[in-house]
């Protein structure tokens, strides 16, 4: 079957969406093809600073016959409806079926759309997707009212057929389709014609493009690889940033350039901030300085003099860049040997930090108290973590963080150790951001686990005062990531803390910017919706999370994760069916009996009204058990309540297999209910089990 | 092409003004006053509205009162130049046009690396934003490549296209020059050299004193709010000069004064007397005159009215 090219030429595309753009044009273009009958293509997309490319293949010749069946009339309706009916199918009374509809007759007419030529369909889908195309920010150019992402400039687009190939013919706003193309824009600039993909791609390498944007990064790591090694030194991989390199370059040329002697003092964090963001540099680490020392950049081209002037134009930039950051870092520095940390901290004030939730200095107060209220659940220093906290945003004055504000916290740690603070108090200015990301370490050492929690938690339930929550798109304050974060600093260091009371304590350190003790319990849902997410995440499942989410106190997601822990492992083992559907019996007669009787059985059993042996043992190990199974959850011992739950599948198995619920004497009757009520009172002290779904594994 | 390479800075300036007069451009003279940068000149700000075809080229000296390090640092200065190119509507080869202009000042591109990297432009005072690139010469941004469009709240129709190049971190890149103040500025043959400090280095240290420290400010706060009052109080005119019995709409007049808002408003942003809300207000009232002279424009004959 045929293949299609199609090619989008256009000026430079913003590198950060040139692969949304070309996965973009792949969707939709094949759902526009299969909105008209043409489907099974495969496809794949490529993205060059310049070009979007579609291949796709297996394309049929034309689409099938499409059959449309209209319901006309009844047969016995008046002429005039029937004709009526004719005129809008096009068809004579001969043509038309008749079909039972309901228990009446009634004609039915068959529309047949032939099928269409493909090349017809595919111009008018690549129509459609270029002027619906959905760029997050679009533009017009010249006297056109076409928005693309920036001017388009050409269209390929040919259907290749038994080695053959044909224009696919359309126009848009002026822009003619074509088989032609152009090569690198100083390089090779000169239009060519391509008959197939292989064609394309073999011309545009010999006009130095390099079309698919992994083997771009590829070419681009090896080569940095290549050089690093020969010179002994590490690259610091940064894959955001060779995935915006590639897309920076249709022609990736590699060079080695060098960090000027008067820098390599300054933070490594300052120098790899400083070539990355401003001058997209890879930054190479001597392993035995453990320096900073040289940088790789990426160029588009090959230059008549091997890349020496490109070389030199940009360490001549990187050098006006780096002066002035060693100029801020050495301001920085002086005045805190002048005034210490003081003055910095007196200027919060005049940083907002939300205009609804007053300044930093603010802020800094805020988790003072909040971080004062965790050193003891904590058992940390509780100086050095106040003294953390009083800190932890003075960073923000220094113009090092001005310029580079992703150094903040890392600067803040630099300049706490220059003026006289302990390494764990200056940590905490760098640790308490952690974790960054989802995959990002949290923060380990207590004093900077206490501000962590703090600051997040303060944040948290601040905006939930002010009601700035986060919405299905919008989380304009990354609430989600400090909730996530929340979680993770309390798991991964396995810490006891109450969330619900810590938080209903900082409501009154809030209590300027608004009262709204409901705030507490909608922020617990957040943080629950968050912590269910993350839990299946991590594939644990969701049932299983629910049974054990409401149980116990519900402040305390450590605790949580504990039964959560048991019971996954519990239902990982062979009794657990029997035991579940034991306990599943029990609750489902009880549910009933409750719904029916208009009353609870949860009062306990009474060994006096026991008729069989059966109910009696169940009795007698139901009250073991219970006691076993309380000791264990207030020892936080899941694994052990769990154990004990699981002995009573035995004696509840016999129960059901021996033992009518139903009796004559209602006494005997309800001691039995009660009975099967202490069954899910026991149970319930570790999971709502009634909320574990059908099959177990 | 195989370009001699200019010798000072003033020959880089002239060799742009030939090109772009080569290429089409009228070649305008610097408005009269201050201002933050070449857009502001009404030749772009306000020829960019309406239907009206339009090219021109100049260069803007351009203030920046908190960018003045004395005279020290070697790129920063309070007081700089810019070049401007605004063509409309854009042309189709805007980019090649623009490569040219480069080649012509002594890039060449065989051996330099030219390339566009994203950037939108805006401008919060003057209600204007537009799509394009910072462009960057082996790792240098030599140049901002605009396609306008919105400017003082109203759509571009047509588009235009703008450039605007930093003309001393250009010139000090193409002679090789470290810091600005050794540039030189007019060939250094000639019988009365001057290097870019002679001429500049002192009004820098003058200018950064006052901007930061001396400026009356109670004076600029006064000054903004006459200007802003005056610029209303023009365009509220009625259209009709009952002198001549024609229909006159007094934009550029009233314009001048949005200008000379901003100007105030950024001395005082230098001597540090705004606040971080304050600014944000002051922005928006620079930004409401800015968008009163565009609605008003639109409704003159330079700005697309028939008759």
């Amino acid at each position: 079957m045929p293949d299609l090219l199609i090619e989008l030429l256009s000026e430079e595309i913003p590198a950060r969406i040139q692969g949304f753009a070309a996965q973009e044009l792949r969707k939709n273009m094949l759902s526009f093809l299969a909105e008209q009958g043409l489907s099974e293509i495969a496809a794949t997309a490529f993205s060059t600073p310049r070009r979007l490319t579609l291949f796709m293949t297996g394309i049929p010749e034309k689409s099938d016959d499409f059959i449309e069946e209209r319901k006309g009339p009844r047969v016995d309706a008046p002429q005039k409806a029937l004709d009526g009916f004719l005129r809008s199918v096009d068809l004579e009374l001969g043509q038309l079926n008749v079909k039972r509809d309901g228990n009446v007759d009634k004609y039915f007419a068959s529309i047949k759309t032939p099928g269409r030529i493909s090349t017809q369909i595919v111009a008018e889908a690549l129509e459609k997707t270029i002027r619906t195309f959905p760029w997050p920010k679009s533009m017009r150019w010249g006297v056109s009212s076409l928005r693309w992402v920036r001017p388009l400039k050409g269209i390929l687009c040919i259907f290749i057929k038994d080695a053959e190939h044909q224009v696919i013919d359309l126009q848009i706003d002026g822009i003619r389709s074509g088989s032609c193309t152009t090569g690198h824009r100083f390089m090779a600039p000169d239009y060519f014609t391509v008959k197939d993909f292989e064609d394309y791609k073999l011309k545009l390498r010999n006009a130095f493009v390099i079309l698919d944007n992994r083997e771009r990064s590829e070419i681009i790591l090896n080569d940095a690889n290549n050089l690093a090694f020969a010179n002994g030194l590490d690259l610091i991989n940064d894959d955001a940033l060779l995935e915006e390199v590639s897309g920076l370059v249709e022609w990736p040329v590699t060079l080695l350039g060098k960090v000027d002697n008067e820098f390599l003092d300054l933070p490594s964090e300052v120098l790899r901030a400083s070539m990355k963001e401003h001058q997209k540099f890879f930054s190479l680490k001597n392993p035995k300085t453990e320096k900073i020392e040289r940088f790789i950049t990426i160029a588009n081209i090959e230059s008549a003099d091997n890349g020496a002037t490109i070389l030199e134009g940009n360490q001549k930039v990187l050098y006006a860049r780096l002066s002035d950051a060693k100029f801020f870092w050495e301001n920085d520095l002086r005045l805190i040997q002048k005034d210490g940390l003081d003055t910095w901290l007196e200027k919060l004030k005049n940083v907002t930090f939300h205009n609804k939730l007053g300044s930093q200095a603010d802020k800094v107060l805020r988790i003072s108290a909040l971080t004062k209220k965790l050193v003891g659940p904590l058992a940390c220093d509780g100086e050095a973590a106040v003294n953390g906290a009083s800190i932890c945003k003075s960073d923000l004055i220094s113009e090092m963080v001005y310029e580079f504000p992703e150094l903040q916290g890392v600067m803040g740690r630099y300049y706490a150790i220059s003026s006289g603070y302990s390494d764990s108090v200056a940590k905490v200015c760098e640790e308490h951001y952690g974790p960054k990301g989802p995959n990002d370490p949290v923060p380990t050492a207590l004093t900077s686990v206490a501000v962590a929690l703090a600051d997040k938690l303060d944040t948290l339930l601040g905006f939930w005062i002010v009601d700035e929550k986060p919405t299905s798109s919008k989380d304009p304050f990354a609430l989600r990531r400090a909730a996530l974060g929340v979680i993770r600093i309390i798991l991964e260091n396995d810490l006891e803390l109450d969330l619900v009371e810590l938080l209903y304590d900082h409501l009154e350190d809030l209590s300027q910017y608004g009262n709204k003790p409901d705030a507490v319990s909608e922020l617990m849902a957040f943080i629950r919706d968050r912590f269910r997410i993350y839990l299946r995440d991590k594939n644990i499942r969701y049932d299983v999370v629910d049974a054990c989410l409401e149980v116990g106190n519900v402040g305390n997601l450590n605790l949580i994760a504990k039964r959560i822990n048991a019971l996954t492992n519990l239902l990982k083992s062979d009794e657990a069916e029997d035991f579940l559907q034991g306990f599943k019996r029990a609750n489902n007669i009880l549910a009933k009996a409750e719904q029916k009787d208009g009353v609870e059985y949860s009062y306990g059993a009474d060994g006096k009204y026991m008729e069989v042996d059966p109910e009696k043992e169940l009795f007698k190990a139901l009250t073991k058990q219970h006691s076993i199974v309380k000791q264990a959850v207030s020892d936080e011992d899941f694994p052990k309540a769990i154990l004990a739950i699981s002995k009573l599948r035995k004696p509840i198995d016999n129960f059901f297999e021996f033992v009518q619920v139903n009796s004559d004497n209602d006494i005997v009757k309800r001691n039995r209910l009660n009975l099967l009520g202490q069954i899910r009172t026991t149970c319930s002290l570790v999971a709502d089990l009634s909320k574990i779904e059908g099959q177990l594994r | 092409m195989n370009v001699v390479e200019p010798k000072s800075f003033q020959e880089i300036v002239l060799r742009l003004q030939n090109y772009w007069s080569d290429n089409g451009c009228a070649i305008l003279q610097p408005y009269d006053m201050e201002v933050g940068a070449g857009t502001f000149h009404p030749a772009t700000t306000l020829r960019s509205l309406g239907e009206n075809n339009w090219a021109a080229a100049y260069v803007q000296p351009s203030r920046r009162p908190s960018d003045g390090r004395y005279g020290e640092n070697p790129n920063r200065l309070q007081h700089y130049y810019q070049f401007q190119v605004i063509m409309k509507p854009s042309p189709e080869n805007f980019q090649d046009l623009y490569l040219g202009s480069l080649e012509a000042i002594g890039l060449s591109m065989t051996i330099h690396d030219i390339r566009f990297v994203e950037d939108d432009w805006e401008s919060p005072t003057l209600g204007a934003w537009g799509l394009g690139w910072e462009v960057w010469c082996d790792g240098m941004e030599v140049s901002q490549f605009t396609y306008f469009q919105q400017v003082g709240g109203h759509d571009c129709k047509p588009v235009s296209g703008e450039l605007t190049y930093g003309l001393e971190r250009l010139a000090m890149y193409i002679l090789g020059i470290n810091h600005v103040m050794e540039m030189p500025f007019n060939p250094p043959d000639a019988p009365v050299p001057l290097k870019y400090g002679d001429i500049f280095l002192q009004t820098e240290q003058e200018y950064a004193r006052w901007n930061f420290d001396a400026a009356n400010t109670d004076i600029l706060f006064k000054n903004f709010e006459e200007a802003e009052k005056e610029c209303e109080r023009i365009l509220a005119h009625s259209e009709l000069d009952p002198k001549t019995g024609k229909k006159i709409i007094m934009v550029h007049p009233a314009y001048d004064l949005c200008i000379k808002a901003s100007h105030f408003f950024n001395l005082l942003d230098a001597r540090g007397v705004i606040s971080v809300t304050e600014r944000q207000a002051y922005i928006s009232r620079v930004r409401n005159l800015a968008k009163k002279c565009a609605d008003c424009f639109v409704q003159t004959p330079a700005g697309g009215q028939k008759n």
